[in-house]
């Protein structure tokens, strides 16, 4: 999208809502290397949620959409679940369909975009819960992955249906008492990361969301991977604090205490090859960027 | 955005970009003798189309093979085999939000399979066109012709056509896309056929010059934004009544489901100029009437020959179109009928209650049905008229009646 086409005509500036006005004048279209920390100096893509005060989906919400490398050429896809109670809020394009098919209209619409727009980028970016990912569409899930389908999956894990009120899911924890679930679930929690590595993700990270530079690292190279290579995959854990028992506050300790290196929630990166030398070509150019922009300064101060 | 007419120029495999008007109405035809999958495939040709997406299922396995040769010679944008029914309906639906014309086609337990997806496209008024090669949806397992699955889609949203003959096939593929994408209506369109009877015969069917195709889809024409971020990404909602139980979110649901049935309706004026009406009648004052959709109407005109031949005048309305269903039409050619014959192929007779629920004397509807693929002699029409009409008839072999 042509920044002009967001420019609101003078006559009509002051009769637009004042999110648009906003929108127009203080959020990071177009620079690449907007960031978390443009979070509270300029418009986000997300307005007011309606989720639960202290829900952890809120912040991750507010890190990827502050990550997105190209906001003014993403559309993002979304599924049923307390996502798409947040989707309506957000100023891009978005679409929910069904629940559990977001990686099928994803394949569409990446389809059909690469044909509209030759040699232009249009990003997807589908971003569902695990009852989306895992259950109700892991077919999907897994067979946008075989054919190599050229966008980002996240996985909003918060392990069980949160919006429903708390039923298991298949990435809930073993033995974990829920609804659905009366005498503990009794098979282990689903590895897809593991599978989407074997399913031909070229970039696949399984982490929480109590670090904001984390997240808008792993979104940037799942996004460019995903450009260039092949689909990629996140799982980001979004504890549902209602469900588990803990107060508003207590969301972001959730987080932290199951990332530990032992917790189900540690760290994991897997990146293929040419992923691998994609992000180091982009990674190298960067460096090039900053030193000529670092010498052009010193050049202007001498 | 199109800023001036592409009607004249050239794509990108050298066909012209017609005026749809004068290439179905006015341009010179070729007689073919084609089995209806590789008339499938010669609309499609002809058709524009940006994206198909493939799943195998019989009958409509061949055309939608055919149309992936289509892809391979360039005629169209993108091509793929999905996984299943349920996810290409969801592949179309992701194309049709970015902008594409879309192209499928399904059959039988496809269809059942892929149900969730009909009320969605409606809903989210997308002008998809899925040809529905209708076969048995029953258990035990049939690959047979049977159109019970027509009468699930007719209340889905979608516009519903039934062609009876490859001829209609091919013109009515073709102007299904003019009729879908008119901003007024903008809703996904069923054009269901009798599987095996037109998908695996042979017909002769005129075709339009193959230098000449269908302009491009415009999605900016959409009463709804297309979803490729080339409008301004306003924030549709400030508070989402997609689960809210209050009145506002109930009158939103309420009148956008409304509008729904309303493009429906006014699909009506383009339906009409296209395909020459909704239904199609022959010999109104017959006090013999059969209405009939589908190939069910061959059957009706081979049984109105012998029954002339025995003295017995029969008229005969075809329904073209199901949905936007043709109400005034069908009052109007029934209002002399004394008796009312629908053959159908499905169990229910879902076609003899929606006519019953139309006309007044209901009782003059009665019809002979066959299904789970079985055919419809002509002469099953024929007892069914004469014993309607009280004339003695000796038992068919094999029909236990």
């Amino acid at each position: 999208m042509s920044l002009e086409r967001i420019k609101i005509a003078p006559e009509m500036f002051d009769i637009m809502p004042p999110e648009y006005q906003d929108l127009v004048q203080k959020a990071t279209y177009g620079n690449e290397s907007r960031g978390w920390k443009d979070i509270g100096t300029s418009k986000e893509l997300i307005e007011e949620h309606s989720l639960c005060a202290g829900c952890p989906e809120s912040m991750a919400f507010r890190y990827i959409l502050a990550s997105l490398p190209n906001p003014e050429d993403t559309v993002m896809v979304g599924s049923t679940g307390c996502t798409s109670l947040v989707f309506p809020h957000v100023g891009i394009h978005n679409i929910h369909s069904l629940f559990g098919n977001q990686n099928a209209i994803a394949s569409g619409l990446k389809r059909a975009l690469t044909v509209r727009f030759p040699g232009r980028v249009k990003d997807v970016v589908v971003l569902a819960g695990d009852g989306a990912t895992v259950d109700i569409g892991l077919d999907m899930t897994l067979q946008a992955w075989f054919r190599q389908e050229k966008f980002t999956t996240i996985c909003f894990d918060n392990e069980l249906y949160a919006n429903t009120g708390g039923q298991e899911s298949g990435l809930m924890q073993k033995g974990f008492v829920a609804k659905m679930a009366p005498i503990g679930k009794h098979f282990e929690k689903v590895r897809l990361p593991e599978i989407a590595r074997e399913s031909g993700c070229h970039y696949v990270v399984n982490c929480t969301v109590s670090k904001p530079n984390l997240i808008e690292k792993v979104v940037k190279n799942a996004i460019y991977i995903a450009r260039e290579i092949g689909p990629t995959y996140l799982q980001l854990y979004t504890p549902c604090i209602l469900e588990i028992g803990k107060n508003s506050m207590e969301g972001l300790q959730e987080m932290r205490d199951a990332e530990k290196p032992t917790e189900r929630f540690a760290y994991r990166e897997y990146i293929s090859e040419p992923a691998k030398e994609l992000i180091a070509e982009m990674t190298a150019k960067e460096k090039e960027r900053k030193a000529a922009l670092k010498k052009q300064l010193a050049g202007q101060n001498a | 955005m199109a800023t001036q007419s592409v009607i004249g120029t050239k794509n990108k495999k050298g066909q012209v970009f017609a005026d749809p008007w004068h290439m179905m109405n006015e341009a010179p035809r070729t007689p073919c003798f084609f089995t209806g999958s590789e008339v499938i495939k010669e609309a499609i040709r002809r058709a524009n189309v940006d994206v198909m997406i493939a799943y195998p299922i019989t009958p409509q396995s061949e055309a939608a093979a055919l149309i992936g040769e289509l892809f391979a010679e360039g005629y169209i944008g993108d091509y793929f085999r999905g996984e299943s029914e349920f996810a290409v309906m969801g592949q179309c639906a992701g194309a049709a939000f970015g902008g594409a014309r879309v192209f499928t086609t399904t059959a039988g337990p496809g269809t059942m399979r892929a149900m969730e997806n009909f009320p969605m496209w409606a809903g989210a008024r997308l002008p998809i066109q899925m040809i529905v090669t209708c076969r048995g949806i029953n258990s035990p397992l049939s690959i047979q012709p049977d159109t019970l699955e027509i009468s699930y889609l007719m209340n889905t949203g979608m516009l519903v056509w039934h062609a009876e003959s490859a001829q209609d096939f091919y013109d009515w593929m073709l102007k299904g896309f003019m009729v879908t994408e008119e901003p007024d209506v903008h809703l996904p369109l069923a054009l269901c056929c009798d599987g095996f009877f037109v998908t695996h015969t042979k017909d002769m069917v005129n075709l339009t010059p193959v230098d000449m195709c269908l302009p491009p889809y415009d999605p900016y024409r959409a009463p709804v934004p297309c979803m490729d971020m080339e409008c301004p990404p306003v924030r549709m909602m400030r508070d989402p009544f997609v689960m809210k139980s209050n009145y506002i979110s109930y009158a939103t649901h309420a009148s956008w489901q409304q509008e729904i049935w309303a493009a429906a309706e006014r699909s009506r004026k383009h339906t009409i100029a296209w395909l020459d009406g909704l239904i199609e009648v022959e010999n109104p004052d017959a006090d013999v009437l059969l209405v009939a959709s589908g190939t069910a109407v061959s059957q009706g005109r081979e049984a109105k020959v012998l029954l002339e031949e025995e003295g017995i005048e029969v008229g005969i309305v075809k329904i073209k179109v199901l949905r936007p269903w043709p109400h005034e039409e069908i009052r109007e050619a029934t209002k002399n009928a004394k008796h009312i014959i629908v053959p159908e192929f499905n169990v229910t007779g879902w076609l003899a209650k929606e006519i019953r629920a139309t006309i007044p004397n209901s009782e003059r509807v009665t019809g002979p049905r066959v299904c789970g693929g079985m055919t419809m002699p002509p002469e099953i029409i024929v007892e069914h008229i004469k014993g309607a009409l009280g004339i003695k008839v000796a038992a068919m072999a094999g029909r236990g009646s």
